[in-house]
């Protein structure tokens, strides 16, 4: 045996493998499969045409979150978009068929597939997980091995328990220093993704480390490895610490007490060694972090507001945009302001919102929504009295799911808007045919519909010298 | 499921010079209207080959929408192609729509592998290579030869890389989770042996 000193992904990665498949890849055992009714109903549906049983049906979940409608009221079939009644029924249907674990649309466990899986104990520490759905990446952040798939991928591990996968080259992203007052995960995805690019990741299994990533709550750590995939990595990782144990404890799906003290005494080895090494390293000083926004139609094109966009900025995104070089950001008029999705639709986000909208109001002009990224999440946040700040401000408060993170048909933002959005993807025609998406924190989105322009939170305003 | 083989393909380029085009843009949300996968021909790059979301007269700028390009079968990319969201729809809408080979810099992860699964071969090439088959006129016959991992156009060849697993998946046509069904007395003995040492995983509650 050699004493290579090991990556924790690569301690991951050994835990998982069942030996070779040939030509470089791997044969890796998958612990628990997510699905969601867009991506996730089609692969049961190909499974059960072609004759394949659900290997182990106990650890597959089936969740209703990308086309439910974000109506208060809604009922279990109701869709956000014209004819999306089909996939919630087919799905739902589906997953009875196949005996999984069914999260339908009014279950108090429902959300948003990324935000749930953590809330419920299917992501722990040193499990593997797949779903269709790129965003999986944001599991890492309790230390699993979880990346997205495709659905016929997500069919081939359903069926038969494990997955073929290359290793992917590793990349260490150390991050030191103290985020500045105003900035949070978000910002410092942005700054990462902004200073690298959106190849950045070069598809690799991308470890976050260092004093500010273990200073970051384990929500904060799911919205930093939530854009790992907008960075072109395979998938993020964190080291699991106290933090993370304790947020796992007692969750529905996670270890049983009588299993507690086995998990936890190995997920604590659930480290990278001493002089592991990496394909790339990456150092990050997170002094320099300020809020970002985005003005481009990719996470890359982000910059502070205060900045005028550089005369060399990609033309075409300029065009869709509606920007003109040399201008900044700051000031300029929005007409919608979304907060919510799987990057930021979490408790912590919500109050970050809420501090900036009390005894506010939205500018009449601008259709602000904000739609909790789960039951759990829209309960606690109620209990709180958040949602009474949210809507005396004047958005709306929606019931959980993706909502306006993308277009899937339906009604949505106006073609050319301008919306602000904690959301993590800001492509063309994402929230709406035409729609101009402008990726920001919670704080930031908050700030800017109070404003009814682009703006940020007052304690995020640069120090101006007199 | 066997699938027809890949083995030779001769057909016409369509360029689309744009880096960064993601599945989104591939098949929008909206168009996928059928848990399925047939059914999306239509939706193919729905939101530039249509002059407005709901109306669909072709936009003519739109190089699949030249009557030159129309029976292209090999589409040309730049950077990135098929990153964002993880839709199989994209792969799916492609093959549907006839497309069978995509040449370009590089691809999103997802979406590569997606092709190897559904019958389209994904080649990479250079960016001097990518830019001289960006450059060429649009009646240039290709053919591309899988087995001996060659393009041919004009009087040129380049030879293109691709792994042997998928490169068997596309010439035998073959099903992957066959191919791991056949491992599977390997992966339920692991499953046997990591559940003494993770039970948790294996005894979820109900
Ligand atoms: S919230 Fe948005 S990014 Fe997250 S899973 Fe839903 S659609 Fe995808």
């Amino acid at each position: 045996m050699s004493s290579k000193p090991q990556t924790l992904f690569d301690k991951l990665w050994a835990s998982h493998r069942i030996g070779s498949a040939g030509d470089g890849a791997d044969l890796i055992a998958i612990d628990r499969i997510l699905l969601h009714e867009r991506t996730g109903g089609v692969a049961l549906k190909m499974l059960a045409e072609t004759g394949h049983a659900v290997h182990a049906p106990s650890r597959v979940f089936a969740i209703m979150d990308h086309i439910v409608s974000y109506r208060a009221d809604r009922a279990a079939d109701d869709a956000r978009s014209p004819g999306g009644e089909v996939f919630i029924r087919e799905t739902r249907n589906m997953a009875q068929y196949a005996g999984i674990h069914l999260i339908d649309s009014n279950d108090p466990r429902q959300g948003i597939v990324h935000v749930i899986a953590p809330e419920l104990g299917i992501a722990i520490p040193g499990a593997s997980l797949v779903c269709p759905d790129s965003h999986t990446c944001s599991l890492g952040a309790l230390g699993a091995l979880a990346w997205g798939i495709g659905s016929s991928e997500a069919e081939h591990a359903m069926a038969t328990g494990a997955l073929r996968v290359n290793p992917p080259p590793q990349m260490r992203i150390t991050i030191h220093g103290e985020l500045p007052e105003g900035t949070g995960a978000k910002d410092l995805a942005l700054h990462i993704i902004a200073q690298h690019g959106a190849s950045g990741g070069k598809r690799c299994a991308v470890e976050y480390a260092g004093s500010t990533v273990e200073n970051l709550s384990v929500e904060e750590r799911l919205t930093l490895c939530n854009l790992a995939v907008e960075f072109s990595a395979f998938t993020a990782i964190i080291r699991p610490d106290d933090k993370v144990f304790e947020y796992v404890e007692g969750r529905p799906f996670s270890p049983a007490q009588e299993y507690a003290h086995r998990a936890a005494e190995q997920w604590m080895a659930l480290e990278t060694d001493e002089h592991a090494e990496f394909d790339y390293e990456l150092s990050i000083d997170a002094s320099q972090v300020v809020p970002l926004v985005s003005w481009g139609t990719s996470p890359a094109q982000s910059s502070a507001i205060h900045t005028p966009i550089s005369q060399k900025a990609d033309s075409r995104a300029m065009a869709y945009m509606g920007l003109e070089p040399g201008a900044p950001l700051a000031g300029l008029r929005i007409d919608g302001a979304f907060i919510g999705s799987c990057t930021n639709g979490r408790l912590s986000d919500l109050r970050s919102a809420a501090k900036i909208l009390a005894g506010q109001k939205v500018a009449s002009h601008v259709h602000a929504v904000c739609v909790p990224g789960s039951q759990q999440v829209k309960r606690q946040a109620e209990a709180e009295g958040l949602d009474i700040i949210f809507k005396s401000a004047g958005f709306e408060w929606g019931a959980p799911g993706c909502a306006m993170c993308f277009y899937a048909g339906g009604i949505t933002f106006p073609p050319d808007a301008r919306v602000i959005s904690s959301t993590n993807r800001n492509f063309e025609g994402r929230q709406g045919p035409r729609v101009r998406t402008h990726l920001a924190s919670p704080a930031t989105v908050a700030a800017s519909a109070v404003a009814g322009m682009i703006a940020q939170s007052e304690s995020s305003k640069p120090e101006i010298d007199a | 499921m066997k699938r027809t083989p890949f083995i030779r393909h001769s057909g016409k380029i369509a360029v689309l010079p744009v880096d960064n085009i993601d599945t989104d843009q591939i098949i929008p949300s909206r168009e996928m209207k059928t848990v399925g996968r047939t059914g999306l021909a239509d939706g193919l790059f729905a939101g530039w080959r249509y002059v407005s979301a709901d109306d669909r007269t072709p936009n003519p700028d739109f190089v699949l929408n030249d009557p030159e390009h129309s029976d292209a079968t090999i589409l040309v990319a730049g950077e990135n192609f098929g990153c964002g969201s993880s839709r199989e729809h994209a792969v799916w809408a492609l093959f549907e729509y006839g497309i069978r080979v995509i040449i370009a810099r590089s691809f999103g992860d997802i979406f590569f592998n997606n092709c190897l699964r559904n019958g389209i071969l994904p080649i990479r090439l250079s960016p001097e290579k990518t830019d001289r088959i960006m450059a060429l006129t649009r009646d240039t016959t290709f053919v591309i030869d899988l087995p001996e991992q060659q393009l041919h156009f004009g009087d040129s060849a380049v030879r293109f890389d691709i792994s042997a697993y998928g490169k068997r998946l596309l010439v035998e046509g073959l099903d992957p989770i066959d191919l791991t069904l056949k491992s599977f007395e390997q992966i339920r003995h692991f499953h046997r042996e990591d559940e003494t040492l993770r039970p948790w995983i294996y005894r979820a509650v109900h």
